[in-house]
């Protein structure tokens, strides 16, 4: 889906978010009266320190206000700005601060929503899609944390191979799909339903803690992480009585 | 039982010694308790698709230790396996060790050695990093201090530079190299003419741990060896673990003045020379001490601002 059929499904009674230079800000109107904070990438832009911390700066102005309102963040980016200025300005400490930025809001008690409606990769996704409190996504969504090509580069096997190897398992080929069952993907949206009742719906469910360990087990793709968290969890609980 | 708070009197060089030896000389002599060690063969169940071989610990060890007698959680990432790198039972461990911390209410030390996320298990991976990012932040809410220790051989990359960027206290070395995309990454991408990766002296200088100090990438300088990491820890205790607002807006203030200050500059050396710091050209050289002075109120700081 288009940006502007996505806010326009979203938010049938009215918006007044803005892309500028493929960010997005803005609010807007949930049926039923309330409002929501928008913000996003747009145009499957890579994410550097200039945008990061613009981005940062907006949720935190949000923070600051204490209006409780819920935040979605609408996500189309490509991976984190691979540049030597990026890093040489420190990009590690701009992509965390924003990711911090979102957990914050939550904490504060913003509802934080991802929508993953076209790509996002690497860095880029674990600052935004991931730090969001519910994060859904449209059919067609395509995040990757390495596309095949580069993938089979760095393990020195064939496309085809790889291709072969994805057949058995989601844990690390790119895909929606796939990374639904690892657990990093609440829901799939319907395209063809409203997409302003599906997002009242989601606000109407109470918030829950980070289930997404449980989630990739109870999916069947990724069997080990919850079991193993929570056994060290209850070896630190234990060693301590 | 040991002496309550007593050192290894071993010190080693924390960039050539495996993630157990830092462990060990890092934490008090003997109080280090694994939590699901390499007897319990938690491996990765994902290795074996790709032919490679597993590691009894998936490369990642946690447990509690004391820390001149003050109990503490500990995790260390072995950068010689898969280069550290973050798979599904190695990022959960750490992930089960952080939500310990938070109600246990004790302080954590990261010691980190990774290249980011292992590709052979990259969803579970970069998953696996959202989920230690979060909890970090919840950690650190309930005033826990998440101490990331760096100066191993596989430098703190890709996703692990991200979570570095979340701990309240960076302790580095020369060698702690800090980024998200690594010079191979960027070389591959776009080109060598951005970014040469075979330029040993322009990745020390763009990425390595005096440009982090010097620009408030990090928060404590300390010479290669795990007596000054331990030293520095110790210290790092004793700070009042923060994480609110406050602190956000003062990093997004910082984070925006160093854009200002430094977002036209070609180079470090040229960063360096705006911060004014005497000899900026001869930075890379300098023994500790003499970095240290130098550096001394001319860096920019991250005090509460983290």
């Amino acid at each position: 889906m288009m940006l502007a059929d996505i806010l326009a499904s979203l938010f049938p009674t009215g918006h007044d978010v803005t892309v500028t230079d493929d960010l997005i800000t803005g609010k807007g109107t949930l049926r039923g009266g309330g409002s929501i904070h928008v913000l996003g990438i747009a145009g499957e832009k890579d994410l550097g320190v200039d945008d990061a911390v613009l981005l940062a700066g907006r949720v935190l102005q949000i923070v600051k206000a204490g209006d409780g309102v819920p935040i979605l963040v609408l996500i189309d980016s490509s991976s984190q700005r691979m540049s030597r200025r990026d890093e040489l300005l420190g990009l590690s400490e701009y992509l965390a601060h924003l990711a911090k930025s979102l957990l914050l809001a939550e904490a504060q008690g913003h509802r934080t929503i991802g929508l993953l409606y076209g790509g996002s990769a690497a860095g880029a996704f674990i600052a935004t899609a991931l730090a969001t409190g519910t994060l859904v996504a449209l059919p067609g969504a395509h995040p990757a944390v390495m596309d095949l090509p580069s993938m089979a580069r760095v393990t020195k096997l064939s496309i085809d191979v790889l291709k072969a190897k994805a057949e058995a398992t989601p844990v690390f080929a790119p895909g929606l799909e796939n990374l639904a069952q690892t657990g990093a993907i609440h829901a799939v949206w319907d395209a063809d339903r409203s997409l302003a009742e599906q997002l009242l719906a989601l606000l109407a469910e109470p918030p829950e803690h980070d289930t997404r360990d449980r989630l990739g087990a109870d999916r069947g793709g990724r069997l080990k992480a919850v079991a193993i968290a929570q056994r060290v969890v209850a070896l630190a609980s234990a060693s301590r009585a | 039982m040991n002496a309550v708070g007593v050192a290894n009197t071993l010190s080693l060089s924390w960039y050539e010694a495996s993630a157990r030896q830092r462990v060990a000389a890092l934490v008090d002599s003997g109080s280090f308790v694994e939590f699901i060690g390499p007897e319990q063969r938690e491996m990765s169940p994902h290795l074996g698709i790709f032919d490679l071989p597993e590691q009894f610990d998936d490369g990642m060890i946690v447990g509690q230790a004391t820390l001149r007698g003050r109990a503490v959680l500990v995790a260390a990432q072995e950068g010689r396996f898969m280069g550290g790198s973050f798979g599904e039972v190695h990022g959960a461990k750490l992930t089960g060790l952080l939500r310990a911390a938070h109600t246990l209410g004790h302080d954590v030390l990261i010691l980190f050695d990774t290249g980011g996320v292992r590709l052979q298990e990259a969803n579970a991976g970069e998953l696996a990093i959202g989920e230690i990012i979060r909890a970090i932040v919840e950690a650190r809410a309930a005033g826990v201090k998440v101490i990331g220790l760096i100066g191993g051989r596989a430098g703190c990359y890709g996703g692990g530079g991200l979570i570095a960027g979340t701990c309240s206290t960076l302790i580095v070395s020369e060698q702690g190299r800090i980024s998200v995309s690594g010079p191979e990454v960027i070389e591959t991408n776009k080109g060598v003419e951005e970014f040469d990766s075979r330029d040993r002296a322009l990745v020390w200088r763009t990425m390595g741990g005096k440009h982090r100090y010097l620009i408030g990438g990090a928060d404590v300088f300390v010479d290669d060896n795990a007596t000054a990491f331990r030293n520095a820890a110790i210290a790092a205790l004793d700070d009042v673990g923060r994480f609110d607002l406050t602190v956000l807006e003062a990093e997004q203030l910082r984070l925006e003045r160093r854009l200002r200050r430094f977002g036209e500059a070609r180079d470090a050396a040229d960063i360096w020379a705006s911060l004014g710091v005497t000899g900026p050209a001869e930075v890379p050289t300098l023994a500790t001490e003499d970095f240290l002075r130098r550096a001394a109120d001319k860096r920019e700081t991250a005090d509460d601002a983290r």
